[in-house]
């Protein structure tokens, strides 16, 4: 006997599936065709006489150095952030796992920074890094001009790439605890009778079976640090010095909300998805493959 | 339950008697005013809403503030393409252009006119009102908060170097900044350099010294216009700054790196700041303990003859779509805010001027200017009085002026870094400025300006 549910009229099927269809379609696809229109015309602010100049913006924008420095910024953040956020949350969620002394404070405390808003936290590292005020002033003491993110480009670009980093440990902890913890004890205590030392039982067992929160975190990881930084760079650098830290994401905030242009904001979100849609199928093609899923 | 029940039905009866009573007191109309001021500034605003409502019966001004002066006008494109806009609401100075543009306003001096109440022009200072009129002369929105820019100066340090007045020119600058570093001072003068500090090291100082901006008298013949600060005496101001900054006679202070050039000033850490007079009232709050201050009109290269300086802060717009008993209630409301009374009490709470000279006389009969902490605030309106305005010097009329703004303060990043040369780094400003100009233009094709 068929078990599935099945409908005498592909009408009523279709009738069944509209309000989905209907949901994804809002939230989805009509906001990012208006983008894809508006990317076409150069919108006047407040409405009223738009004209449609077809690809234009785009090419006005990929014909201006500032926004290939805009990419590059973007790539190397994307990398380093993700780098730091991903290596430091499992080493602590690896010492953790191992069930030291108070390891379930270290959980508990691990966990919050995720839950800090990124304006609030830009606060509190736009404080601790100030080079006059904070923590810094105390190293830029001993070492006269050593931190100085109001002109260098490096530091800024730095201290953005820390407080982003900050943020996402907490987050890439709690998955790999899980991850960790989900690995049978047995099968570890047995490596360890065997005589194997602890990093070779985090190499020979532990990471592989890991592997696939690794890739999961990769690529949400690489994909919010081009889309979740603008509140962090909008408080600690304003994309600044010298467009050091103006990201992607934070060129089409300013571009389009500060400087309203709207058309060359637009063209310029197109050109971001298009490019973590390439990323993430990169990922999924080159990476996935090393993934062991059982 | 019963508790609830009867507290439902209480709440029933309540709605009942409101609804009832409406009608027989003849409820006021209300209008919607936005701001864009926030903190200490948005109580006084609040207060002055108060005030108006309670002068009379017949309008209530509901005013909320949207944060600040990017966030105002965002929201209000926003709410007026999806026909909720406000009635009156406060735009920057450099969004004028802009709204000029929108074709989303009420022409501010019409809804006088048509509501029966005779303002005299004439009255407003003319270098404030013509940063907000069209080229013919029309009020097309009110000048509300209006500020200039002054430099600030520490006595104390001053009289350390046997010096009883502020520098006049920027050659006496560059001598005094030079003695008060040999007499010890740290940081003889501190200044910041993003895109907001435009206003004072490039607007102001061009201003001043009558050298345009841009082409077309700064935007006011046409979308045309086009960046020319880098043929202007503005290079060799950045040339000299980037000097003193070289030498270790100004620092840069800002809010990211720790503390910005008010609070330096304020607490004594720098000798001498350009800002607004806004911050007047800030500066006399914060001040360390016994310090003596003063405040003097920016300085000019000698030689120069000076002209009048720029006027800052915003004007208030009525927008266009809403019916005529919410106008009857705008035009009150403006009207309440041109009277004198209106800006002694505005003036008296923040740091802002008066704008127009019936308000300004009222407030010197009043003994304003006499009293300590806002003694020296007549000098700002001496800076914006200084000449009858030129071509060049009623104001900056150029379209998404924001980002050229942004683009100002990552060139003199850069310049400060030692990334670029002073002439390379005012050369691209004017390159990629004269870019958002353009697509400015190209985007307003079927427009012009009023």
């Amino acid at each position: 006997m068929e078990k599935r549910v099945t409908f005498s009229r592909w009408s009523i099927g279709i009738l069944f599936a509209v309000p989905q269809l209907l949901l994804i379609f809002t939230f989805f696809y009509w906001p990012a065709g208006q983008a894809v229109y508006w990317s076409l015309t150069l919108q006047q602010p407040w409405g009223g006489g738009n004209i449609w100049v077809g690809l234009d913006n785009f090419r006005s924008i990929l014909a201006n150095t500032d926004y290939w420095n805009s990419i590059t910024a973007s790539l190397i953040f994307a990398g380093i952030s993700t780098g730091l956020a991903m290596v430091i949350a499992l080493v602590l969620a690896t010492l953790t796992d191992r069930q030291l002394a108070g390891s379930r404070l270290y959980r508990v405390v691990l966990i919050w920074p995720y839950g800090i808003a990124a304006p609030a936290l830009a606060m509190a590292f736009r404080f601790i890094l100030a080079p006059e005020a904070g923590f810094m002033a105390a190293v830029n003491k001993v070492w006269p001009g050593f931190w100085d993110p109001g002109l260098n480009g490096a530091d800024a670009m730095a201290s953005v790439i820390i407080a982003f980093s900050w943020k996402y440990v907490g987050y890439n902890f709690i998955f790999f605890l899980a991850a960790l913890q989900a690995i049978p004890r047995s099968l570890v205590e047995a490596a360890a009778m065997d005589g194997s030392g602890v990093l070779r039982r985090f190499r020979d067992i532990q990471f592989p079976l890991i592997t696939p929160t690794i890739f999961f975190l990769l690529v949400i990881n690489i994909t919010e640090s081009f889309q979740d930084s603008f509140g962090i760079v909008d408080i600690m650098t304003a994309g600044g010095p010298a467009n050091a830290t103006n990201l992607m994401v934070y060129k089409i905030y300013s571009d389009g909300f500060k400087g309203l242009d709207y058309s060359g904001a637009a063209a310029q979100s197109i050109i971001l998805m298009l490019l973590i849609i390439v990323l993430t199928i990169f990922q999924f093609r080159f990476i996935e493959r090393r993934v062991h899923y059982k | 339950m019963s508790i609830i029940k009867q507290g439902l039905a209480a709440l029933a009866a309540g709605a009942l008697g409101l609804t009832l009573a409406q009608p027989a007191a003849a409820a006021p109309v209300k209008f919607d005013f936005w701001f864009g001021l926030s903190g200490d500034l948005a109580r006084v605003v609040d207060t002055l809403c108060k005030n108006f409502n309670a002068s009379q019966s017949d309008y209530e001004a509901v005013c909320t503030s949207q944060g600040n002066y990017d966030a105002t006008l965002q929201n209000t494109i926003a709410a007026f393409r999806a026909g909720k806009q406000p009635t009156v609401v406060q735009v920057y100075d450099v969004g004028t252009a802009t709204m000029m543009l929108s074709g989303a306003y009420y022409p501010a001096d019409k809804l006088m006119e048509e509501n029966g109440y005779k303002i005299d022009y004439s009255d407003y200072f003319p270098g404030i009102a013509r940063y907000y009129a069209t080229s013919k002369g029309e009020m097309l929105s009110f000048p509300f908060n209006s500020s200039t820019a002054l430099m600030y100066w520490n006595k104390d340090a001053f009289a350390k170097i046997g010096k009883t007045e502020a520098p006049k020119t920027w050659e006496d600058v560059g001598a005094d900044l030079k003695a008060l570093k040999d007499a010890g001072y740290d940081c003889p003068m501190a200044i910041n350099i993003s895109g907001n500090e435009s206003w004072q090291l490039m607007e102001q100082f061009s201003a001043i010294h009558n050298q345009p901006i841009a082409t077309e008298n700064n935007g006011y013949d046409g979308l045309n216009a086009r960046l020319e600060m880098n043929k202007t005496k503005f290079v060799q101001y950045v040339g000299d700054l980037k000097k003193w900054y070289d030498a270790g006679l100004i620092k840069i202070k800002s809010k990211d790196l720790g503390q910005d050039m008010v609070q330096a000033f304020a607490s004594g850490t720098c000798q001498l700041i350009m800002t607004s007079v806004g911050d007047h009232g800030t500066v006399g709050k914060t001040q360390k303990e016994g310090m003596s201050w003063d405040v003097a009109e920016l300085p000019v290269y000698a030689g120069t003859e000076r002209k009048n300086s720029l006027v800052g802060g915003a004007s208030l717009w009525v927008l266009s779509g809403k019916s005529p008993e919410e106008y009857k209630g705008a035009a009150a409301f403006l009207n309440f805010i041109h009277d004198p009374k209106t800006a002694l009490f505005w003036s008296t709470n923040t740091g802002y001027i008066p704008v127009a000279k019936s308000g300004f006389e009222y407030m010197k009969a009043n003994g304003f200017y006499d009293k300590a902490p806002y003694k020296g605030r007549e000098v700002a309106i001496a800076s914006l009085t200084a000449s009858e305005p030129t071509e060049i010097t009623r104001g900056i009329r150029l379209g998404n002026f924001t980002q050229i703004r942004a683009e100002f303060g990552t060139q003199m990043q850069a310049i400060f870094a030692n990334k670029v040369s002073v002439q390379e780094g005012i050369d691209t400003l004017v390159k990629n400025g004269d870019a958002i100009l353009d697509r400015f233009q190209q985007t307003y094709a079927n427009k012009t300006l009023p």
